[in-house]
């Protein structure tokens, strides 16, 4: 029953938040904000010892429930978001938006959409939720953007729209393999799935897989992502690049690794090969960006691809490393996020090449912006640290030596990685001191959300067991 | 109906007195449908004539069609009014229309398909001519009438083919549609029979506008006044949706192996098309026109399976879709440019319009949630589930993506394009609150489709 909270809590406020003018909708979003992510904490916090289910009929003919259930995975992922919305919200306290209500309605809205994708344990109520999650942004992006915003944002759409559909033609056929009646629900699809014959599992692996591998997006199917990240208004690209391309990796862990083992088995090496080249491809594509949401956007893609890999080499501790390090890519992304809508508002700018001096005028950010980078370049003693060890764990004990070379490979984009991070770092908080639009440093609502982010990445990084913990056991039960 | 021109003067009435009976007509309906299983008095018997076969999905298609006709009867009252001097007239043809449908949803003989096509396909001719000042209006309805006899010539060779066809072994033919499930078997195949199911599906095709046959459709729907384009593209075309699937599905079912083939290419080319067609059109009542050729292509799914969840694919298929355009159109025939220009920034001028506008787009771009996502999920079901024909469904999910490219098109031209939408005429409370009606409908279908399927489970 508490799962269902989860949904509508923000489902309910964000309608109602359209109807709110001005200010209120800021604060009712900021509420509603708080207390989901107090309950997605509850459902983290009950869910060591067991996993929790809700499910009512809705369409019986079509064999179809409004079931949720949360185990490890889905509830870990359900908290990020709790987070990932609560810092979103205190970052905007002192941000002015037009439009406030529909802004805030269509944020809560898309929280919902997440919210229920992480949770469903129906194929067709996991579709509606995908759609659900991406209306909402379409508006976002087009509505608040930048410039160049509305095709860009349509071009995003149709990318991912046209994924869902094929997805959705793939679990169709599924669920009328299912044994006796045709149903939707997970088990009965990975009975059905595990029961097909290879040739067939080999064509159906592609037509559920584009969807995932756009959401995520894997090389080639990214190009969407960067200027859609670019355009974007910040609290937006903060759910897209924590969040939504989460649903993408949750989705391969979820719906396919299980679903279709035998067409998982035959793609795999593909599949990594293409998350190899589009970590290569993006960090060096990142190495030349002037301009810091791109660059952040394509080192997004350079960490996704890593995960991608390291889900298709079927080793435990890979997987648990994806668990981990989709939580804390989550969570420093997002730092990085906000840090960038900071310069951009003081500076006026978001070219490197024209910022620098951070450090003198503005040491707290300049502060947050140096863990927050290290964290994603994964030094120990910070979160990435632990999942990225994982991962390169996992890609050594995967049986095949070619993997074993392309972990090399990907390490190089590792490498690649703390060069673009520390060079962005260098220009923008040291160097010589460039001028400032409004002089100041961090706000206290900033502060404040900084401070969040900064504890986790700190406190995962000295004594990352509870998420491990939360994590092992459904790691487990995937590779299997 | 027809005579209250003579009795009544005032325009207003007349359109009172049209919804009144569309009211009783619908409540009728009604009643007929929960008498059925009770066996209680019917006002329709159900074996009242062997040329007319009353089941209950006609009994429930009728009832959702007189259902969707009241929507438009109330939606559009104010605006065929507008259209000319004759609205008795109009408001009598609408009732001939709907006389059609109930023919066409319950037929039992060929004769009675021909007449029902007759009845419902005149008085269109008329009402795409109605606007007589309108040069487009008179092409539109010569346009219309000289194609439409074409297409009715050819109904009724291959009614007489068949009829021969039919009679080859026996020594004499039939029209009874339910005597062919017996005549035509496959080992028993007659050339002549077959000709004359080709005929047959080139005709209804023309009638639902299916590409090849459906030149006539953008001319016509473009040309003809608003708001008698909206029940042209909706009810009546559902209606000869359910005609085609009643004769496929019944009569030629044991042949389907013969003509599934020409239907499945049938359908490739008007979702093709459809879709690619409309991608450039300019105008939206434009747009709309190829579109319903696109959504035709859908339709069409629930005619190529040939099972039981056709059936329920082809009613909720019906329902969305004339639910969802005859929204958008009532609130297309507020604007007055029909250009996509037309709706810059309808979203700050007129946000109620504006709103319900984007869910009836959702709705037919498919989108979840929407009973536009329900409908094509149960057609496509259909399909899925004969085992067969997998890339048509692939190249339909393609042609879907496509469709979102033009409906959306409107959506940003609603809310992101800056710009002053001018309005001709003034949006009513009344209006408002049967928008918001309309709205729920589509979500209702979306959400619960059931409820309107309830007749599968008696």
């Amino acid at each position: 029953m508490i799962l269902i909270f989860l949904i509508l809590i923000p489902l309910i406020t964000g309608i109602l938040s359209f109807a709110v003018k001005g200010e209120g909708a800021k604060m009712l979003a900021l509420i509603s904000s708080m207390i989901t992510m107090v309950v997605s904490a509850l459902v983290s916090g009950t869910n060591f010892k067991e996993t929790i289910s809700y499910s009512h009929s809705w369409i019986p003919t079509l064999g179809t429930q409004f079931s949720l259930s949360a185990d490890g995975m889905s509830s870990m992922l359900c908290l990020l978001t709790g987070i990932v919305v609560l810092v979103v919200m205190i970052a905007q306290v002192n941000k002015d938006v037009e439009k406030p209500g529909a802004f805030y309605g269509f944020l809560l809205l898309s929280q919902a959409g997440l919210m229920g994708v992480f949770l469903a344990s129906d194929a067709l109520l996991f579709y509606v939720f995908w759609e659900l999650a991406l209306i909402p942004v379409y508006f976002l992006c087009s509505m608040w953007g930048g410039e160049k915003r509305i095709p860009v944002t349509f071009k995003f759409f149709i990318y991912t729209f046209l994924g869902s559909l094929m997805m959705l033609s793939g679990l169709i056929y599924l669920s009328l393999q299912t044994p006796g009646l045709t149903s939707y629900s997970w088990a009965d699809i990975v009975r059905a799935g595990n029961s097909l014959p290879p040739q067939t599992q080999m064509w159906l692996f592609w037509l559920i897989f584009i969807a995932f591998a756009i959401k995520m997006p894997i090389f080639p199917f990214h190009t969407w992502q960067p200027d859609t990240y670019e355009t974007s208004p910040t609290p937006v690209t903060i759910i897209l690049s924590a969040l939504m391309v989460k649903m993408g990796l949750y989705a391969v862990l979820r719906w396919l690794l299980p679903v279709l083992p035998a067409g998982v088995a035959y793609w795999s090496d593909t599949v990594v090969i293409l998350s190899v080249i589009g970590i290569v491809y993006a960090s060096c594509i990142a190495m030349v960006q002037t301009d810091i949401k791109r660059l952040i956007a394509y080192s997004s893609i350079a960490h996704m691809g890593l995960m991608s890999a390291v889900a298709f080499t079927h080793s435990t501790v890979g997987m648990h490393g994806i668990m981990v390090q989709m939580f804390n890519h989550g969570i420093n992304i997002t730092g990085m996020w906000l840090i960038v809508s900071m310069i951009e508002n003081r500076w006026g700018t978001r070219d490197m090449t024209k910022l620098g001096g951070m450090a003198t005028i503005a040491p707290k950010m300049a502060i947050a912006l140096v863990i927050i980078s290290l964290a994603s370049i994964a030094l120990p003693l910070t979160n990435g640290f632990v999942g990225e060890f994982m991962l390169f764990n996992g890609l050594f004990r995967a049986d095949s030596a070619a993997h074993i070379s392309l972990m090399v490979i990907a390490g190089l984009g590792i490498i690649l990685g703390a060069v673009y991070t520390l060079n962005m770092i260098q220009k923008t908080a040291y160097g010589e001191v460039s001028k400032m639009i409004i002089a100041k440093d961090l706000s206290i609502n900033e502060y404040l959300g900084l401070a969040i982010i900064i504890s986790i990445i700190i406190f995962l990084g000295f004594y990352p067991k509870p998420l491990l913990d939360l994590t092992a056991a459904i790691a487990g039960l995937i590779v299997k | 109906m027809m005579f209250s021109g003579i009795l009544v003067n005032n325009k207003k009435s007349i359109g009172a007195i049209a919804v009144l009976l569309f009211t009783i007509l619908l409540g009728v309906n009604i009643w007929d449908m929960c008498a059925a299983p009770a066996n209680a008095p019917q006002l329709f018997l159900s074996e009242a004539s062997p040329l007319l076969r009353i089941d209950p999905y006609s009994l429930w298609f009728n009832t959702l069609m007189t259902g969707c006709s009241l929507l438009y009867l109330l939606l559009m009252n104010k605006e065929i009014q507008k259209v000319g001097a004759h609205v008795a007239e109009y408001f009598g043809l609408i009732f001939f229309i709907m006389c059609g449908l109930y023919i066409l949803s319950t037929y039992n003989n060929l004769l009675m398909l021909f007449i029902g096509i007759e009845i419902l396909s005149i008085p269109q001719y008329i009402l795409a001519g109605s606007d007589k000042r309108n040069l487009k209006s008179s092409e539109a309805a010569l346009k219309y009438f000289l194609m439409g006899s074409f297409s009715t010539g050819i109904l009724l060779m291959g009614i007489a083919l068949l009829y021969g066809g039919s009679g080859m072994a026996t020594g004499h033919g039939s029209f009874y549609i339910m005597d062919y499930v017996s005549i035509l078997h496959t080992d028993a195949l007659n050339p002549v029979a077959l000709a004359g199911i080709l005929f047959i599906m080139i005709a209804l095709g023309f009638k639902v506008s299916a590409a090849p046959m459906h030149m006539w459709t953008p001319d016509v729907y473009d040309g003809a006044p608003t708001p008698f384009t909206a029940i042209m593209a909706t009810v009546v075309k559902a209606a000869a949706f359910f005609a085609f699937l009643r004769l496929f599905q019944v009569a030629f079912n044991s042949l389907s192996a013969h003509w599934t083939l020409v239907l499945a290419v049938i359908t490739a080319a008007t979702l093709l098309v459809g879709n690619v067609t409309a991608v450039f059109q300019q105008s939206v009542k434009r747009m709309l026109a190829y579109s319903s050729i696109a959504q035709a292509g859908f339709m069409l799914f629930a005619v190529l399976a040939v099972n039981a969840t056709a059936w329920q694919g082809i009613i909720i298929y019906a329902v969305a879709y004339s639910v969802a355009t005859i929204g958008l159109f009532s609130v297309l025939v507020k604007l007055k440019d029909y250009t996509y220009d037309g709706f810059n920034g309808l979203a700050k001028t007129n946000p109620l319009l504006a709103f319900t506008a984007t869910i009836f787009l959702f709705s037919l771009a498919g989108i979840p949630l929407t009973g536009g996502f329900m409908a094509k999920y149960y057609v496509l079901l259909a399909v899925v589930q004969q085992g067969q024909l997998m890339w048509l469904v692939i190249f339909a999910l393609l042609m879907a993506a496509i469709s979102v490219y033009y409906y959306f098109r409107v959506i940003i031209a609603m809310y992101f394009k800056p710009g002053n939408a001018e309005l001709i005429s003034p949006v009513t409370d009344t209006d408002k609150i049967l928008l918001i009606v309309t709205c729920v409908i589509v979500l209702l279908i979306g959400i619960v489709p059931q409820l309107f399927l309830t007749v599968f489970k008696v």
